[in-house]
């Protein structure tokens, strides 16, 4: 579904990402984890053009989404794409938020798309709170939303900017079990996510990135309990016990 | 003070109305009214192109910008006056020159507080808008502007009070607004003009406050949809 040849970005000087070769199969879900700074997040905005990137290709079901004449919205459309920081429109109701895209870019008439969002917000369990302001929900119920937004435009691929890592604990909970049923629902999904439970239970496959580059890919049981590469093995370590590291005990 | 305004209310209001050209506060109002409604689309074009990824509209813009903003607001209705009808060929009346001067004067200083309001949002509202397929025409007319418009208004509205006293300034090119009018009563009575002039101050005073009080009134409206709902929501936290 996504191929990516040979990827290189760079920031001015930066190498953000490195020759970077990979390929998402439809119905697979995929977590992406590494440090920060280690071109996660990059890697992901590059499949729906976010992030430009300065050589290789990327296709998406077989498609250069750099080629000249490519209809950069549509691509966007059926690219579901969800943020760290929520992004709802504050000035929509949370309806209107999951509307706005179907209604502009489907042509749906206002009922088809309430009808349509309604049926999503249920889904993530907020349909008591269509006719809410963002401002009144909580963070957790907030992603819930840019989740049911997302479907809203029923991509057949989903990805996840970090979606956890601006909510206070509980709420991550909630958060990861809408992503779970949407990945038992058979949705392709990419999740940049910390969420090391989660990758566990719900990927198909892990990739570990540093610096730009992808040292491993592996089943999450490969990679939580054999991981090959060092720098894996260290990030494993340093999830999980952070008080062993060495820069905290030692003065 | 009673025999001044029973002599010359009508003056005051209309000017030669409807003897001759129309004058004083009507023209005045006019004048702003047009002026505001002129400006604020034009303001906002100006603003979007400053914003604008594309470089070949967004240079003459910040260009004129820059230049407007770089000289008083009489140099720019010297300009209109002056320069204009040499270049036209044919002489502009004071009204239009006024109105051509003072919709250029502010949309230039719009242009920048539509480009602050913009720039104050944060970017992952475009940047979501764009993720979900929308053109950037359409992110910025269906979210980034409702919002950055909203939280302008404060810095729309003291744009507004200034130009409505900015059209006094018609009086140096002899337009008959109520600056002009005002001047002329003084001329006839002649021994009074603090009470001329403190009547003339009394009207911009209540133009400029009534239009602040509707925009407060406006500001509070807006305000009690998201944001009254997270107050609450903080008080209850």
């Amino acid at each position: 579904m996504i191929e990516l040849q040979h990827v290189d970005k760079w920031y001015d000087s930066y190498h953000a990402l490195v020759d970077v070769t990979e390929t998402i199969h439809r119905g697979e879900v995929v977590v992406v984890c590494g440090p920060s700074g280690s071109g996660k997040s990059t890697l992901i905005r590059t499949f729906n053009r976010l992030e430009p990137i300065q050589s290789g290709r990327i296709l998406v079901d077989g498609q250069d989404i750099h080629a000249s004449g490519l209809d950069v919205n549509a691509l966007r459309s059926r690219i579901g794409f969800v943020f760290q920081q929520f992004n709802l429109f504050p000035h929509l109701t949370v309806l209107d938020n999951c509307t706005l895209a179907p209604i502009r870019l489907h042509g749906l008439t206002r009922t088809q798309a309430d009808e349509r969002a309604l049926a999503l917000l249920d889904r993530v369990g907020l349909a008591h709170k269509a006719r809410a302001w963002p401002s009144e929900l909580s963070g957790g119920q907030q992603q819930r939303v840019a989740i049911a937004r997302a479907l809203a435009m029923q991509p057949p691929l989903m990805l996840f900017d970090e979606p956890t890592s601006a909510l206070d604990p509980e709420m991550v909970g909630e958060v990861l079990l809408v992503m779970r049923d949407l990945a038992r629902d058979g949705m392709t999904m990419v999740c940049v996510t910390h969420e090391m439970g989660f990758a566990r239970e719900v990927a198909d496959r892990v990739l570990f990135m540093d610096e730009g580059r992808v040292l491993e890919r592996a089943t999450p049981g490969d990679f939580f309990d054999r991981p090959q590469h060092p720098r894996a093995q260290q990030f494993l370590s340093d999830i999980r016990s952070p008080f062993a590291r060495s820069s905290l005990t030692t003065p | 003070m009673i025999e001044l305004i029973d002599t010359y209310w009508l003056y005051f209001l209309v000017g030669q109305y409807p003897n001759g050209p129309l004058g004083g506060l009507a023209l005045t109002v006019i004048l702003a009214a047009l002026g505001l409604v002129l400006a604020l689309p034009l303001g906002i074009a100006f603003g979007l192109a400053r914003v604008s990824p594309w470089r070949w509209l967004r240079w003459p813009v910040t260009a004129l910008v820059f230049v407007v903003r770089g000289v008083p607001l009489l140099m720019v209705i010297f300009w209109a006056y002056f320069f204009l009808p040499s270049v036209t060929g044919h002489k502009t009346d004071q009204f239009t020159t006024m109105l051509i001067a003072l919709v250029v004067f502010d949309a230039a200083y719009l242009a920048e507080i539509v480009r602050a309001g913009i720039r104050g949002l944060p970017r992952g509202q475009m940047e979501c808008a764009r993720s979900l397929g929308l053109s950037y025409g359409r992110a910025m007319r269906l979210v980034v502007l409702p919002q950055a418009l909203r939280s302008m208004l404060p810095s729309l509205v003291n744009q507004f009070v200034s130009t409505i006293k900015e059209t006094s300034l018609g009086y140096i090119i002899g337009l008959a607004e109520v600056s002009f009018i005002a001047t002329q009563i003084n001329t006839q009575v002649f021994t009074r003009p603090a009470e001329v002039y403190g009547i003339l101050g009394l009207t911009y005073f209540i133009l400029c406050f009534g239009l602040s009080r509707l925009a407060y009134a406006l500001e509070r409206r807006l305000a009690r949809r998201g944001a009254s709902a997270a107050a609450a929501r903080e008080v209850s936290a």
